[in-house]
């Protein structure tokens, strides 16, 4: 029952926002997003780390087609909705600063995604995953292509072009499973399309290695992995800043998340057939990433592309089937959602003061701005995954999966940890210490809400740090009972 | 058969009406009239079959349901029409019971029995959209879509009515269960009858065609709804396809079951149905009015529901009904309320392109969450309608095994995603310029019927189960 409060409770905020006009919508939407948080917290407190589906609520929802309203969450669901939960209110707070029109359509389309957010992360049917999924895509469609940059109508339709074929092919993919099910338990409908139910399907294996590609599109894309990675750079760019958070610091761990839930134990045998493959392209994603951020002039791009690149590292982790690298893929989707949405943010309050993101323009904010120096180079160590720091976690055991899968693999995928350190201490250089220019002269420091946003990504860099067990063992048994549905076949 | 009574004789009084020239009055009795023949439609759900005519017409929950998608469609497209009302347009009244009557002629189409009905049904429907397609008098594109439309439809009624004489003439009978008797237990001699038969059942399925738009007999599609006034063009898209289609599944499932005859029409629906979808979904994205896009998306359509035709799986009542009721409600929902936002802007603003939607999320949020909603519908996302009445009809296929077609269908629809979203970026990310910087005048009755079709696909769209499965 809490899960489905937890679907609901942003959707109804999203339209009671309706009332308040403008600015005044601001605080409402916060406070609404804090409930959520609160909710999302209880939930982890009551948890019990035995790693069943716990919350769990089932509603026939198309009885003539053995459609379930299922949710519920076992460990890495709710890692991923605390992830959603604490980060949507940062995203709101973001966007205080900015002056835009309609901001209570605004407030409203990001609450509606986070529904859709969480669908996904608790879905137990495979209709209600797939509905979740479009969900969640028709706000972020509107938030980027309304509120965004000059070439925003050209680079959100090809987003939107882009998901919606991936998430086509999922459907037919899921249809096929669907028929291959047996009746649902009520005996009203033919077949019906939960969870277990595909998972206790076994396929020929040769069925597997296409129906691989079918569900994985949505995935590949959403991510995203080389190469399908195309509109993301230019959609992180373009869209304003509160949405390219809520892409790259959630949206691209619906593809992380689908693979793990959705693809492994669905298709064992196709994975199997494709992991080579598979692991190729996310390390290319690693190196092709990383080094063309190196190149990069713009601070969002640069951004971008290293997400591109850490992403690359999260895939190869789940794909090796290891434990070590599917439990590192799990912690990372956390420690990279912090520290990108931080970096995006910090991005963004350089722009908003002085009107550039290029790299060349900037320098000398040390002197003018020393807490938001310290933030930034907090969130910057963490991405670079120095020791002691959320992002190191996540980045030792994916690389360790890998490793223990191929040792030439993870020596390449290893390389990750330098490229990454190259072009964001080259960032952090050119930006932040040097002369100043025109465009800094006037920079002030951050302002009390901005650090009230920062400091709790900044505890949450060393909690997950000092103490990843916290979180490493809310995923563990997730973790093992997917592999162990790998084994079984 | 209470709807059929009771649309005739309120289209009669309505007519003298007219005589009043009151206009005002006009439009909510019209709405009385649609509201009420609506509610009492739905008396004879679950009653059974009941045989009127002699057996030709039978009311059951299949006629009943369509009856009421084709009611419902009719009563929220009416508000749209105000226009007119303000203008003082004099032949109102006619129009509004061309409509009524126009109406009993799609009841005839769901609840026919016998080939004659079905005849009827399809002349009392068309005819009066010969004269609504030209009700604009003074315009020279009116005057060509109604002519247009009445040579082919003419045309196309001659090959029906000649298709059923040839069926006649095989099986000595007009009555649906009675052919399919024939068909099945051939009496002595039939053999040599049979080329008659498919013959005859082919130059149906031409006819039929023609009269939902599917093709190759679609040409006149998006001419004629181009020259129609919107208000009738909207009404031409909803109302004759969700008859047609109806009509359509009963001819197949009701006279031609039959295994013999499936190895003939099997594979000319599953061509029609190929070339639809190629021919709306790429003829659309060509396209720079919205009103031509929104007719070759209307042949789309046809397309996908013809998907359903060829799945059937031999029950009346059963996958493919089902599937054909869910989406052709979704569609026409969604179709009405674009139409209707198209016809509003078009009136203010006298431009029918994507560009005159520039900039209407700013001067008419109402209107441009509206037509997003139906446009998201019509490309199958979910939330919306649109999406199960896609997932119904893809199910039903790829249950039968029709699997290449699906996939066909699939791709397709990719293809449609693009010009169903071109309005959305010209309302939300395009600025508005001198021509469009005025809101458009949306009176309470058009913004009511605007928020009540956004509700419903949103309610088709999330609880499915309202509807699916009803047959």
């Amino acid at each position: 029952m809490l899960t489905v409060l937890l679907l609901l409770w942003p959707v109804a905020a999203a339209l009671l926002l309706h009332f308040f006009k403008g600015r005044a919508a601001r605080v409402p939407a916060l406070g609404a997003a804090l409930v959520e948080f609160a909710l999302a917290a209880y939930a982890a407190f009551t948890f019990n780390t035995n790693n069943t589906g716990q919350f769990s609520f089932d509603l026939n929802w198309i009885p003539s087609a053995g459609i379930h309203f299922a949710v519920g969450m076992d460990g890495l669901s709710l890692l991923l909705v605390l992830l959603t939960a604490v980060l949507v209110p940062v995203i709101l707070l973001s966007a205080f600063r900015r002056n835009f029109e309609n901001e209570s359509v605004f407030y409203a389309l990001v609450l509606f995604m986070q529904t859709g957010l969480i669908g996904v992360f608790t879905a137990q049917d495979a209709f209600l995953f797939y509905f979740m999924w479009e969900v969640a895509l028709i706000p972020i469609y509107f938030l980027a292509g309304v509120w965004g940059g000059v070439n925003r109508a050209r680079v959100t339709f090809k987003f939107f072009l882009y998901t919606i074929i991936g998430s086509l092919f999922m459907l037919a993919g899921f249809v096929y499973l669907y028929f291959q099910t047996g009746p649902a338990a009520d005996g009203l409908s033919a077949h019906n399309s939960a969870l277990a139910s595909f998972y206790a399907l076994n396929l020929p294996a040769e069925t597997q290695v296409w129906l691989f590609w079918l569900i994985f599109a949505a995935f590949a894309v959403k991510m995203p992995i080389f190469p399908f990675h195309t509109w993301q750079p230019d959609t992180y760019t373009e869209a304003p800043a509160p949405a390219t958070m809520l892409l790259s610091g959630i949206m691209l761990k619906m593809g992380i998340y689908g693979c793990m839930r959705w693809l492994l134990p669905v298709v064992p045998m196709g994975v199997d057939y494709w992991q080579n493959l598979i692991l190729i392209l996310a390390i290319i994603g690693i190196i092709y990433g990383a080094i063309i951020a190196i190149r990069q002039q713009d601070v969002k791009r640069l951004i971008a592309y290293s997400s591109l690149s850490h992403v690359g590292l999260m895939i190869a982790g789940v794909f090796s089937l290891t434990q070590m690298g599917l439990q590192g893929a799990a912690i990372q989707m956390l420690a990279h959602g912090v520290n990108v949405v931080g970096m995006f943010f910090i991005a963004d309050a350089i722009e908003r003061r002085t009107g550039t993101r290029n790299i060349a323009d900037l320098g000398g904010l040390t002197r003018k701005a020393p807490v938001l120096t310290v933030c930034f180079l907090v969130l910057l160590l963490g991405t670079v995954a120095l020791p002691l720091t959320n992002g190191f976690v996540g980045e030792f055991l994916l690389l360790a999966g890998v490793y223990q899968f191929n040792a030439w693999m993870g020596a390449v995928a290893g390389v990750t940890i330098i490229l990454g350190a190259v072009y964001l201490l080259r960032m952090f250089q050119r930006v932040m210490l040097g002369p100043d220019s025109s465009f800094t002269e006037t920079f002030t420091d951050l302002t009390g809400s901005e650090l009230a946003l920062l400091v709790p990504l900044i505890v949450l860099v060393f909690w997950i740090g000092l103490f990843p067990n916290t979180f490493l063992h809310l995923s563990e048994g997730s973790v093992l009972n997917i592999l162990n549905e790998v084994v079984k076949r | 058969m209470n709807s059929i009574i009771l649309l005739s004789v309120l289209g009669l009084g309505n007519l003298f009406l007219g005589f009043r020239r009151s206009n005002r009055l006009l439009l909510p009795v019209m709405m009385l009239i649609l509201g009420l023949v609506l509610t009492v439609n739905f008396i004879d759900w679950n009653e059974g079959a009941q045989p009127f005519f002699n057996g030709m017409l039978t009311i059951d929950n299949f006629s009943v349901a369509f009856t009421g998608i084709v009611l419902l469609t009719a009563l929220v497209l009416v508000p749209f029409s105000q226009k007119y009302v303000l203008d003082g347009e004099a032949n109102l009244a006619e129009y509004y019971s061309l409509l009524l009557f126009s109406l009993v002629g799609a009841i005839m189409l769901v609840s026919y029995n016998h080939l004659l009905m079905l005849f009827l049904g399809i002349e009392i429907l068309s005819v009066a959209m010969y004269v609504l397609a030209g009700s604009d008098k003074r315009n020279l594109r009116s005057n060509e879509a109604a002519l247009k439309y009445f040579l082919m439809g003419a045309f196309f009624t001659g090959i029906l009515l000649f298709g059923m004489a040839l069926v006649y003439g095989a099986t000595g009978t007009f009555v649906l269960s009675e052919i399919s008797f024939a068909v099945q237990n051939p009496a002595p001699g039939f053999e040599s009858l049979k080329p008659m038969l498919y013959i005859g059942m082919l130059l149906m399925f031409i006819g039929m065609g023609f009269k939902v738009s599917a093709a190759p007999f679609h040409f006149w599609t998006p001419d004629v709804y181009e020259g129609t006034p919107t208000f009738f063009a909207a009404f031409m898209s909803t109302v004759v396809k969700t008859a047609g289609f109806a009509a359509f599944l009963k001819l197949l499932v009701q006279a031609f079951p039959a295994a013999n005859a499936q190895g003939i029409w099997l594979p000319t629906l599953t061509a029609m149905c190929v070339l639809t979808l190629l021919i709306g979904n790429v003829g659309a994205v060509a396209q720079t009015s919205i009103k031509r896009m929104l007719a070759y998306s209307s042949i789309s359509h046809a397309g996908y529901l013809l998907i359903a035709l060829v799945a059937y799986n031999g029950q009346l009542e059963g996958a493919s009904a089902n599937g054909i009721l869910f989406y052709s409600l979704a569609y026409s929902v969604a179709t009405v309320a674009a139409f209707g936002v198209v016809k509003l802007v078009a009136d203010a603003r006298q431009r029918e392109d994507y560009d005159g939607l520039n900039g209407l999320a700013k001067t008419n949020p109402l209107l441009a969450f509206s037509l997003t909603v139906s446009m998201l519908s019509l490309a199958g996302i979910p939330l919306t309608g649109g999406f199960f009445g896609k997932f119904f009809v893809f199910s039903a296929a790829v249950e039968n095994g029709y699997i290449g077609l699906v996939v066909f269908a699939v791709v397709m629809s990719m293809v449609s995603i693009y010009y169903y979203l071109r309005p959305i970026i010209s309302m939300y990310m395009r600025d508005t310029d001198a021509e469009t910087a005025e809101a458009v005048p949306v009176t309470t009755f058009q913004a009511g019927a605007l928020l009540l079709l956004a509700a419903l696909t949103v309610l088709l769209g999330v609880l499915p189960g309202l509807v699916a499965g009803a047959l």
